[in-house]
């Protein structure tokens, strides 16, 4: 079942940067959807699309509809507040707020509202063990975030995220910086998140797209060039472009 | 012919840095003098009746103790309008303005805000709110006149702080569903707090120890008595300094180092306090 569903998106930065073009495609709920090609290609520019943080960005110009759950959020009377709470994202580099582990983690939630202690401390063990950081901040929890090593702070990113209980996920490159063995552990616990989210993953590297995708789309210089099961992009891919990148002639 | 060479760079270099340390020296130097010169001089008047007595005897005798208490009023009254609405420029300036011209103007205008003479902000406070406003020569004249003279220090200063806070809080606290003024709030005025109140203090130092600005707007010659509205005038250090200085004949020399040393301990304590504040925060800075 497709939770998002692409329309014919095109965008062009005011400064002329990358752009999309005619974006057409359905993501899967439940499933890992990777985002992968050469660098400028429109992928992470996708990717702020889905929750609207491109409008801190200077657009020249944008068409097409993207809808969630059948709702175009696009519009411009859509809550963006609320879809930046349905649909969560995790940065290349871990970027935590300057607060504390715990504070990190409720920071979301207390700007929707929340103050009940239980409930709060309830979302940091879930979300933390759900990014599998749990066992090894718990002890620690009001240290301040940056004191983590970067791949335990971009491991509780990812809890930030998922303390608000989004339903989407997207990752940009969220493992860019982080040695094999954090890698792992985030790679380990998509596989698990995807589950209850829909997960949109840019991967910093085809085999990590290939090692993690259920769907996989190319996109080169801004258009969406093929779009097909993970399994089969990877292994026998259509467009001879695919087969260049994938194959590692290019990019 | 290498070695000769190698020699001679490391000769150039020690020059140079013996140059460099002079000229070190040499900017540290006058402001040292003046501090031991004043302490030298006016040490011996500082006394518990000089700093908590009246003047009297023309003020050749007695205490400063009205112009000190003026100077904190003024000080005190100064915060009070330049840094709420300071802040709140830098604010807009630094978060929610674009770029075009009419910020371009804001920001041309501020900085040429900073370079007006500070006597000229005293004529146009004796204009606007002295004469036009019917504040009178009062605290709250002086003060808002200040406040104008010291803007421009505190806007630009916590604008540079607002500004170094980096991009990704704002866009992760964004991503996280904050508005912008959440972010703001809740991140980036707390890590730009220490930067923003060096500025406010560098700024309020200044204007303690302006003479010109207060001088038709609220300064008093003489005032046996301490102020008791914000609508009286005031005695104040600089100005009480200058008028001990140049308008009362035979006036004891160590009265008026005394007052200057006092004034300059109001002003260096300021800055050691906005000199601590910002050292310590750039050691718990976590960025």
């Amino acid at each position: 079942m497709n939770k998002i569903l692409i329309e014919n998106l095109s965008l062009q930065y005011a400064d002329g940067a990358e752009s999309l073009r005619g974006i057409s495609m359905g993501i899967r709920q439940n499933a890992v959807t990777v985002l992968f090609g050469p660098a400028g290609g429109g992928k992470s520019t996708l990717l702020r699309c889905l929750n609207r943080l491109n409008d801190l960005t200077d657009i020249k110009t944008s068409s097409g509809q993207i809808l969630i759950d059948g709702e175009n959020i696009l519009d411009p009377k859509t809550d963006v507040i609320a879809l930046r709470r349905k649909v969560g994202m995790v940065f290349a580099r871990p970027v935590p707020l300057p607060l504390s582990i715990r504070e990190n983690i409720t920071y979301g939630l207390e700007l929707a509202g929340e103050k009940r202690r239980a409930v709060l401390d309830e979302a940091v063990e879930r979300s933390l063990k759900l990014a599998a950081i749990w066992d090894e901040v718990k002890d620690r929890l009001d240290d301040p975030a940056i004191a983590l090593s970067g791949g335990q702070q971009q491991r509780v990113c990812l809890a930030r995220v998922l303390a608000l209980q989004p339903e989407i996920v997207l990752l940009d490159e969220p493992t860019s910086g982080l040695d094999p063995i954090s890698t792992g552990k985030v790679e380990a616990a998509l596989q698990e998140l995807k589950k209850n989210y829909t997960i949109v993953l840019v991967p910093h590297s085809v085999q990590q797209a290939a090692r993690t995708a259920d769907y996989a789309a190319f996109f080169l210089q801004g258009e969406l060039i093929e779009y097909d099961d993970g399994a089969k992009m990877f292994t026998t891919p259509k467009e001879k472009k695919t087969e260049d990148y994938v194959m590692g002639r290019f990019g | 012919m290498f070695k000769l060479l190698a020699r001679n760079r490391h000769t150039v270099q020690r020059i140079g840095y013996s140059l460099i340390t002079l000229v070190a020296v040499m900017t540290v130097l006058p402001i040292v003098g003046v501090i031991v010169f004043i302490i030298y001089q006016g040490g011996s008047a500082i006394s518990l009746e000089f700093l908590t007595g009246f003047p009297y005897d023309g003020m050749r005798s007695g205490g400063i103790l009205p112009a000190i208490v003026g100077t904190l009023y003024l000080t005190i009254g100064t915060a009070v309008f330049s840094v709420p609405l300071g802040i709140a420029a830098a604010i807009y300036l630094s978060e929610y303005a674009t770029d075009n011209q009419w910020t371009r103007l804001i920001r041309l205008a501020i900085i040429n805000l900073a370079g007006i003479p500070s006597v000229v902000y005293g004529l146009f406070g004796l204009g606007l709110f002295v004469l036009f406003l019917q504040f009178g020569t009062s605290i709250l004249a002086a003060s808002l006149t200040l406040s104008i003279m010291t803007l421009p220090v505190i806007i630009s200063t916590a604008e540079e702080s607002l500004r170094s806070v980096p991009q990704s809080f704002r866009t992760v606290s964004i991503s996280l569903g904050a508005t912008r003024w959440q972010t703001i709030r809740r991140i980036v005025l707390k890590e730009a707090l220490p930067g923003i109140l060096t500025g406010v203090i560098l700024g309020l130092e200044r204007a303690a120890g302006e003479t010109a600005p207060i001088l038709f707007t609220g300064a008093a010659f003489f005032l046996p008595r301490l102020p008791g509205s914000p609508f009286d005038a005031t005695m104040a250090l600089p100005y009480h300094l200058f008028v001990i200085s140049t308008q009362v004949p035979e006036m004891p020399i160590q009265i008026q180092y005394g007052t200057a040393l006092v004034l300059l301990a109001f002003v260096l304590t300021m800055n050691v306090i906005a000199t601590v504040i910002r050292s310590r925060a750039r050691a718990k800075r976590q960025w």
